[in-house]
């Protein structure tokens, strides 16, 4: 490491910062034979190891069932399971933002504020807890969608929520984790379960090339992270967060070649994950394709995970090397809220239109990212969460309409959906609305508060395009609400009343699940604060890990 | 300065009434759409009153307002302040003076003249619960004091009106509603990151943080030169839209023309006006440099605006496209008024906004009326329909010259008031405008005698006359019009007070306000507002005693 590091970067300064890192370090090795593992604080990995033991424990009781499964047995065992890793995330929370007491119980909590643990290898701060958070309200959705779903494709089984949960946990580890290395383990635990979820249905010829497509781009694109961490290693001696940011801080590379390659690859890496222009291209085929209560879950979670990646990565540790990526985003953002709007309009594929939105909504995510600041970090959790209800009711409307064999996705499948099912055209005319960000919608203060954040670090061009490709995508929303409301004649006069028979059917978990989106997008619209308020505290930080010397003593 | 500014806008605050009653004048409507939207759908005619009900009551709230707004105070009345997202300083604070008064009175009385002009064909809960909900952006666009809650209610009206459009319209609906949506929000896009960057810039807050607060914003009064002129685009962007303004216009023919009834008169009524409102609120208020810097370009927008709308309304085929047309030129008027800067003009412009509302919704209403008859609106398919139905002919004659601007009817008072106070600034816009004026009783006289004169044919001899019910809706819009024409000064004395707190502002700030031209324009301006207050005195017309 040493020798490296020294052939790299020739100065004074940076073998100054590596003989003090090699110094301190050193010194836990100094003991004979030392036995003892990291110290692991169990109730920050807890939301973790709730969603991963759930889905293996889900998994191997399943098997004694033999396929007698009452019905929504799984889907109601994950949305527990989710719920209780949300719930065991709270405590977290209250010791991160050093609550005295929470529901009555009083705190002491001996280290207040946030933390690592796992030899620094895991940090706990109010960023991560809030994406976890919003993971586990990915989960709770998808579920509630899944069950009917899978039910009407004869798909039932616990295999997608066992997929589901593991992504989930691998998702927390990224949005917890302090060191590249196991963001690159949360980041494969998260993908490739996914790209199973993508290919599961097994009867529709899309959703296996959308698995196969989703997983060779994605395994690309894990190639670039990884060989990003290699170079950000070797510019500078390590894959901690934490020392990473400690020798930027310290030294001036001269020669940055390295860095800058591993900074870009790194991005890649990450853009292709939030499906960032020009890294988007599969996700209109793999949307399309894929179950799509599997979207929906891969529109909230997956990008929520990746965007907690990005904030770490480039926001935490490369805070005071701005100049060199945040140009970089900038253009990611601006691709992506245009190419974004821009291609979602000509798209006659409701789903299709929802992921070309998707993207131009991570342009608007990245445009907070961007701003590398409190505020901006705010924003991007407060975009992630309300984001996610968004867009889990938007695809669950859709895995309504599509309809027995999931294939009812064109425009035309939504003509009249008014009259045959006034709720759910309601429903998403509103989730649709609040998408374009028309006021008195969470959608609106998402946007409003990007923009803010945006603004407030200078970058008003990017606000403004921002703004000009929020009315682009506008007019998709629009086309969707004219198919669902005035599909009549010229005359105004829809037509007789519609058969009972074309009604769709609403199942009880699904009606659940979307009416959670509805009253939050609604909810969180009209009461911002409800919202802004932990959003604001939810500041990623990186802590140096302290050493408890109780663990260093030998045997 | 900062302090003594904030003691004058809320030197009122002490003395307002219990009630809150700019909150009722926003949530009841708001609520009357929910409960609508609740209402099972066999049971239409319940949606219907209690949009009714919805609509009178807030009118009647909004005439109490009228009667206990103080005439002589210049700032805000009857303020209320709720902190709604707390780490931005933004904040539920509505407020009313002279300049937002009447237009508040005005969507209070045109919406349930609108709600009893025209009933939906299909569909009629949706209808209602929407009409309702824009009643409420409407209002809370008028009152609101914060700049984000007043983005909120400026954009939350597109909704309502989007979906009156495209879904009760006729023709090519979902067109010109599609294209209403986007024009106005793309004009709205660029104003929100203008209030963004206005909050951020302005650190108006405690301490130096963001704020919304309009009255917190004016005060700290922290913006470059250059920095104000660029916001003030982008806010004068999206009100152009609005307004619209000469080359943002082309959406305002499609939107009226494929409207139903209810939408053209609350669009032409009270939407257009959020766009001129915006202009003297958002504009003048906030930015008097960069209003100053700009007002030869808003001036000749504004004549383009008169010329053209009346050039091409003498153009069309169709009523409604030659009424819509015929907006443009009036609204031309509205701008041109506001940026004369003199008291004369921007009190005039503030009475055409009402005069417009009342006449244009007037001429929709009748227009609504002959659609339901005849089923059409071209100008060529109807012909000598006085002879078949003389009430309806008789009360379009005083509608239309009520729009035309003649002496006696309001269309006059705000009309004369602008040229006046243009010409005392910018006398060549003034010459030009004029023509307008001409223009407008060119057009309308002449689609007049094309649809009223002549021998009925088959189809508009059986034209039948105006009922009892229709009659009566129109009874108090023929009031308002001949009584503002006849005796508009509790309107101005109302509204002056407010227009001098600007003008006064404007003033202070701006050197170049008080260019030689300027100057004498004002001197002649105060003289004549001495003139008119004895006028007014003796108990006659202000607007006109002036002109003699």
């Amino acid at each position: 490491m040493i020798a490296l590091g020294s052939i790299l970067a020739q100065t004074q300064p940076l073998t100054d910062a590596l003989v003090g890192a090699a110094s301190t370090s050193g010194s836990a090795s100094e003991g004979t034979v030392s036995l003892a593992g990291p110290s692991v604080d169990w109730s920050a990995l807890l939301p973790m190891l709730i969603l991963l033991v759930g889905g293996l424990l889900v998994l191997t009781f399943s098997s004694f069932l033999r396929g007698k499964a009452p019905r929504g047995l799984f889907s109601t065992v994950t949305v527990a399971i989710a719920v209780a890793a949300a719930i065991s995330a709270v405590p977290l929370w209250a010791r991160v933002q050093n609550w005295s007491s929470l529901l009555g119980w009083e705190l002491s909590p001996s280290q207040p504020g946030p933390f690592s643990t796992v030899g620094g290898a895991v940090g706990i701060d109010g960023f991560g807890i809030f994406v976890i958070i919003t993971l586990c309200a990915g989960v709770i959705l998808a579920a509630l969608l899944a069950n009917a779903y899978l039910r009407r494709e004869d798909m039932e089984g616990p295999e997608f929520y066992v997929l589901m949960l593991i992504s989930a946990a691998g998702g927390v580890i990224m949005a917890m984790s302090n060191d590249l290395i196991v963001l690159f383990i949360g980041l494969e635990t998260l993908s490739i379960a996914v790209y199973v979820m993508a290919g599961m249905h097994l009867r529709r010829s899309q959703s296996q090339e959308s698995g196969m497509k989703y997983f060779i781009l994605g395994a690309f694109s894990s190639a670039f992270f990884l060989y990003g961490i290699a170079m950000i290693y070797g510019a500078t001696g390590s894959t901690n967060l934490v020392e990473i940011k400690n020798f930027m801080a310290q030294v001036v590379p001269v020669q940055n070649g390295l860095l800058l390659i591993g900074l870009g690859l790194l991005l890649v890496g990450l853009a292709f994950k939030v499906s960032a222009v020009p890294f988007h291209a599969w996700s209109p085929d793999v949307y399309d394709g894929a179950p799509t209560p599997a979207v929906a879950w891969m529109a909230a979670g997956v990008k929520a995970a990746a965007f907690a990646g990005l904030v770490r990565i480039f926001v935490l540790t490369f805070s005071n090397y701005g100049s060199t990526w945040k140009p970089m985003i900038y253009a990611l953002a601006i691709l992506s809220m245009v190419v974004g709007a821009a291609l979602a309009i000509v798209q006659s594929n409701v789903k299709r239109m929802l992921a070309y939105s998707s993207i131009s909504h991570a342009g608007f995510i990245l445009m907070a990212v961007q701003a590398g600041s409190e505020q901006g970090n705010s924003a991007t959790v407060f975009y992630l969460a309300v984001y996610t209800f968004m867009v889990a009711g938007s695809f669950g409307i859709a895995t309504l309409v599509g309809g027995r064999g999931d294939g009812n996705h064109q425009l035309s499948d939504y003509k009249g959906l008014s009259r045959s099912n006034p709720q759910l055209a309601i429903a998403f005319t509103i989730l649709l609305l609040a998408q374009a960000g028309i006021p008195f919608t969470a959608g609106f203060f998402a946007k409003f508060y990007a923009i803010t954040a945006a603004v407030n670090a200078h970058s008003t061009p990017l606000a403004i395009v921002a703004m000009v490709s929020a009315v682009i995508s506008a007019f998709l929303y629009l086309r969707v609400i004219v198919a669902m409301f005035m599909s009549g004649g010229d005359d105004g006069n829809d037509g007789p009343e519609p058969a009972h028979s074309t009604r769709i059917r609403i199942p009880l978990s699904a009606g659940i699940a979307l009416t959670i989106c509805v009253v939050v997008t609604i909810g969180y619209g009209i009461v911002p604060d409800l919202l802004v308020n932990p959003a604001r505290d939810a500041q990623p930080a990186l802590v140096q890990f302290e050493r408890p010397i109780t663990s260093i003593s030998n045997r | 300065m900062i302090a003594s500014l904030s003691a004058s806008l809320f030197a009122s605050e002490a003395g307002s009434s219990s009630f809150p009653i700019l909150p009722a004048l926003v949530f009841l409507p708001m609520i009357g759409a929910l409960v609508i939207g609740l209402i099972p759908r066999s049971r239409p005619e319940v949606a219907r009153q209690i949009a009714i009900i919805t609509a009178l009551t807030t009118g009647i709230l909004s005439i109490a307002l009228l009667i206990q707004f103080k005439t002589d105070d210049p700032g805000f009345q009857f303020v209320v302040q709720q902190t709604w997202v707390s780490s931005l300083d933004i904040k539920f604070f509505l407020g009313v003076d002279g300049i937002s008064l009447f237009l508040v009175v005005l969507t209070g009385i045109l919406f349930p003249i609108a709600l009893f002009a025209a009933k939906p064909d299909n569909d009629p809960k949706g209808y209602y619960a929407w009409l309702t909900l824009l009643m409420a952006g409407c209002m809370g666009a008028f009152l609101a004091l914060d700049l984000f809650l007043f983005f909120l209610m400026f954009e939350i009206t597109l909704v309502p009106l989007y979906m009156l459009i495209g879904k009760w319209g006729h023709g090519r609906r979902v067109y010109a509603a599609t294209k209403f949506f986007l024009y106005t929000m793309l004009g709205s896009a660029f104003m929100l990151v203008s209030i963004v960057c206005l909050a951020v810039l302005a650190k108006a807050g405690d301490g130096g943080t963001i704020s919304f607060d309009f009255v917190k914003i004016i005060a700290s009064d922290s913006l470059a030169q250059n920095t104000a002129r660029w916001l003030f685009l982008g806010m004068a962007v999206a009100f152009a839209v609005k307004v619209p303004s000469f080359p943002f216009h082309t959406w305002l023919p499609d939107a009226h023309t494929e409207a139903p009834t209810a939408g053209s008169i609350d669009l032409a009524g009270i939407l257009l006006k959020l766009g001129t409102y915006g202009f003297l609120r958002y504009g003048l208020e906030l930015f008097p440099e960069a209003t100053v810097w700009f007002a030869p370009v808003m001036l000749t927008l504004g004549a383009i605006g008169i010329i053209y709308g009346g050039i091409v309304a003498a153009m069309q085929k169709n009523l409604k496209r030659l009424v819509a047309y015929s907006s443009v030129a009036h609204m031309g008027f509205a701008i041109m008024g506001l940026f004369a800067l003199n008291t004369l003009g921007v009190e005039g412009s503030i009475m055409q906004m009402v005069n417009h509302g009342i006449s244009t919704g007037a001429l929709f209403i009748l227009l609504g009326f002959l659609y339901t008859r005849r089923h059409t609106y071209e100008i060529s398919s109807l012909k000598g329909i006085a002879k078949s139905a003389p009430v309806f002919a008789g009360l379009f004659t005083v509608v239309m010259l009520s729009s035309i601007g003649l002496p006696g009817l309001n269309g006059f008072v705000g009309e004369f008031m602008i040229l006046l106070g243009t010409f005392m600034a910018h006398r060549w816009w003034a010459v030009v405008a004029t023509a307008g004026v001409i223009i407008a009783a060119l057009y309308l006289l002449w689609a007049y005698q094309r649809v009223f004169h002549g021998e009925p044919d088959e189809a508009n001899a059986s034209f039948p006359d105006l009922n009892l019910s229709e009659r009566l809706v129109m009874v108090p819009l023929i009031g308002l019009i001949v009584f503002l024409g006849v005796y508009p000064k509790p309107v101005l004395d109302r509204i002056e007070p407010s227009v001098h707190r600007v003008l006064s502002r404007m003033e202070e700030k701006v050197d170049r306000y008080n260019e030689p031209d300027t100057q004498a324009g004002r001197g002649l301006d105060l003289l004549l507002i001495e003139k008119s207050g004895e006028s007014a005195g003796h108990g006659d017309h202000a607007g006109v005693e002036v002109g003699k």
